[in-house]
């Protein structure tokens, strides 16, 4: 995991004293509420429906266990005893005071975290995947090249004031578990014919009211022009992008409006003349990439077998793993999922003893790391398959190993109308009246892979428009209503979900959800997933028997 | 009026003359489009000339010019408008113009730091009394990461 160096140190202190002045300065009226707004957003700092919010940077979703425990810290002292992971692998507090954010980010940047740019009209915290560094699919590890972006988007001086903000994502695997297909700017580490390693970029794709899928815009660029690439796609979006209306200011506009052939010739002839300038040199990658080396794996850890014999002799222990842990590149070691979808829990929430508990057991079981995903759960990624068993049964009693990573309880939630100002409906007892009606783990597991994602409006901070199963709150005349869509997908084969009709009541979505589970069981084909049901049916099936329950 | 110059705060010898007005003697800056239509009657003028750029101008009409022009003052409509950052690393980075950058406007003093680097050397706030606060913004972070103007 990356470590600070003194500049790294001194560049987030100096922000928090610069936001400390700048806080000041509003509260003594100095500043007007509008440019107050566009300084404490670049700092992580919303004001919400009941006080402010928090969104702290989880740097690509890497947080070790002295960050952990400062989390937990903040939780206790600052706020409710709780936090929140969100989609872009980073940590939200609901409830601090404004005149404590500067204390808060203090405390942060003691432990070389801050919230730089969670939030604004900016280059936003750079997105990965949650297995980068053990997956058995990686190309190449694509922490590195996070950090480096990092580092580039971090109070980046011509990129701070864009007509809407940016996204950057990268996936360095086969399997795209980053969305990144549905970010401003996505990067695909691969392997060109020739056999070297670069980057496939892709742009415009994004999510909120107007969902696109991104288009390569360059096949294969060259590592070392990493920098210079991004430079210049973020120039001509800079200069051309929408400034008159908010909803149609993200870069996918412009592109759509531009056509990608226009579009990319302007930022060819920006990158050619600038990108001599601004190469990325090998020596400066290879000492960001020793900063990720692997941990000290054990040679022989493959030769345990009780891994193998507890699950022979405990089937709730079989289950967990087969659900919740993935295959690492090491022999002897797999990664395993903390599921933040507990049945009584809103999904991604934590508490402060959990995170602290979980601080220890990343220490005892997988290198003092842990990691945030995409879908709001942590992955400890590097644990022994001696220690699994253990590890499982105290994470068991801390109500973190709910064995639903990748099913239909395991739901993408935003905080919805109980904490978002911007939100038109609730989602969190939406989600709790779902989890309900799926606990069967056996009903549950034999569904298998359904991506259920649910947002409170949208803004679509939930990706709804990508869960197999989409569900949008929308408000009609002050009532909650929701709005279902079918077959959307952020992973490789990325597309954005149909409307099933006609938006259900509140106490009806429940039921939906559980019919299209039903009409699913009953009319798969052997193997069939959800999704590959979907295309292979349409919608019809399922409308026929969501529609005449109603 | 008083200016921020080159990490100073000094006297400013520059004035606008907004396109509905004569022109006249001394340190003038004038719109784009005054620039493109009296040029020939500037250059002959006494003083020095400056033009004022706003976000949605683009540099590049200017870059053959800049050898006649001392000033090129960028000014904000809004502060949210981030175009004119680029207008100056344009300025400076594509047509290594040397002369004065000056922010106008509606700028935040809690831009000028970005603003330097990417090549504004002088500010001309709203507010004169926030020149002082604006000239110790300029030193709000002593280490960055990227290349850009300084």
């Amino acid at each position: 995991m990356y470590q600070y160096n003194n500049n790294d140190q001194t560049l987030i202190e100096e922000r928090v004293a610069q936001f400390r002045k700048q806080t000041e300065s509003f509260l003594k009226g100095e500043i007007s509420d509008d440019q107050f707004r566009a300084l404490r957003l670049m700092n992580g700092l919303y004001v919400q429906t009941h006080a402010p919010m928090l969104r702290v940077a989880g740097p690509y979703g890497l947080i070790n266990s002295k960050q952990f425990r400062k989390l937990a810290h903040i939780a206790r002292t600052y706020d409710k005893s709780y936090c929140h992971f969100t989609t872009r692998q980073n940590i939200q507090f609901n409830w601090p005071k404004l005149e404590q954010v500067p204390d808060i980010l203090e405390e942060l940047a003691s432990v070389q975290m801050h919230a730089i740019q969670t939030s604004g009209n900016c280059l936003r915290n750079t997105s990965t995947d949650h297995l980068a560094g053990v997956c058995i699919d990686e190309i190449e590890d694509p922490r590195p090249y996070c950090e480096i972006i990092r580092q580039w988007t971090t109070l980046h001086p011509e990129f701070a004031y864009l007509p809407r903000k940016f996204k950057i994502a990268v996936s360095g695997a086969k399997h795209d578990r980053a969305a990144t297909q549905l970010h401003d700017i996505g990067l695909h580490l691969i392997r060109n014919d020739a056999g070297e390693i670069g980057f496939r970029v892709l742009v415009g794709g994004g999510l909120g009211r107007t969902p696109i899928i991104g288009q390569v815009i360059k096949p294969f660029l060259e590592k070392k022009h990493l920098l210079s690439y991004l430079e210049a796609i973020l120039r001509i979006y800079n200069l051309f992008g929408r400034r008159d209306n908010k909803y149609k200011a993200r870069i996918k506009i412009l592109v759509k409006e531009t056509g990608m052939e226009k579009f990319s010739e302007l930022v060819e002839n920006e990158w050619l003349l600038i990108r001599d300038n601004l190469e990325l040199d090998a020596v400066r990658i290879d000492a960001i990439k020793a900063q990720f080396a692997p941990p000290a794996y054990e040679a022989d850890a493959a030769q345990d077998t009780s891994f193998v014999q507890h699950q022979l002799e405990n089937k709730a222990f079989a289950t967990w793993i087969k659900y919740n842990t993935a295959d690492h590149k090491t022999p002897g070691y797999r990664a395993a999922f903390l599921s933040l979808k507990a049945p009584d829990s809103p999904p991604g929430d934590m508490t402060d003893t959990q995170l602290d508990a979980v601080a220890d057991l990343a220490d005892q079981y997988s290198f003092g790391e842990i990691r945030s995903t995409h879908r709001q759960n942590l992955v400890f990624a590097d644990v022994k398959q001696a220690d699994l068993y253990e590890l499982w049964q105290q994470l068991d009693a801390l109500k973190l190993a709910t064995p639903n990573n990748g099913t239909a309880t395991d739901m993408i939630c935003c905080p919805g109308l109980d904490f978002c100002s911007l939100a038109n409906a609730g989602t969190i007892s939406v989600a709790k009246e779902i989890n309900e009606a799926l606990d069967d783990l056996d009903y549950l597991h034999d569904i298998g892979d359904v991506k259920i994602n649910m947002s409170g409006c949208m803004n679509g901070c939930a990706h709804q428009s990508v869960g197999h199963i989409g569900i949008l709150g929308v408000d009609k005349k002050g009532v909650e209503w929701y709005q279902l869509t079918l077959g959307g997908s952020s992973e490789n084969e990325a597309a954005i979900g149909e409307r099933l009709g006609p938006s259900i009541a509140k106490d009806q979505v429940t039921k939906a959800v559980t019919t299209i589970l039903d009409v699913y069981i009953k009319q798969r084909l052997d193997d069939e997933s959800f999704l590959d049901m979907v295309k292979r049916v349409g919608l019809n099936p399922f409308k026929e028997q969501v529609y005449a329950s109603n | 009026m008083q200016v921020i110059k080159d990490k100073q705060i000094v006297d400013d010898s520059w004035s606008y003359v907004a396109d509905d007005t004569e022109l006249k003697d001394g340190d003038i800056s004038v719109s784009l489009a005054r620039w493109k239509k009296d040029k020939q009657l500037l250059l002959k003028s006494n003083g020095k000339i400056g033009v004022r750029i706003g976000p949605a101008d683009s540099v590049e009409d200017i870059a053959a010019d800049l050898k006649d022009i001392q000033l090129v003052e960028l000014d904000f409509p809004a502060f949210a408008d981030g175009r004119i950052f680029s207008h100056a690393w344009l300025l400076r980075g594509r047509y290594n113009y040397q002369g004065e950058i000056r922010a106008t406007g509606h700028f935040m003093r809690d831009q000028v730091y970005y603003l330097s680097r990417v090549g504004v050397n002088a500010f001309s706030p709203e507010k004169t009394e926030d020149l002082p606060v604006a000239l110790s913004n300029l030193n709000d972070f002593s280490v960055n990461y990227q290349k850009s103007i300084r």
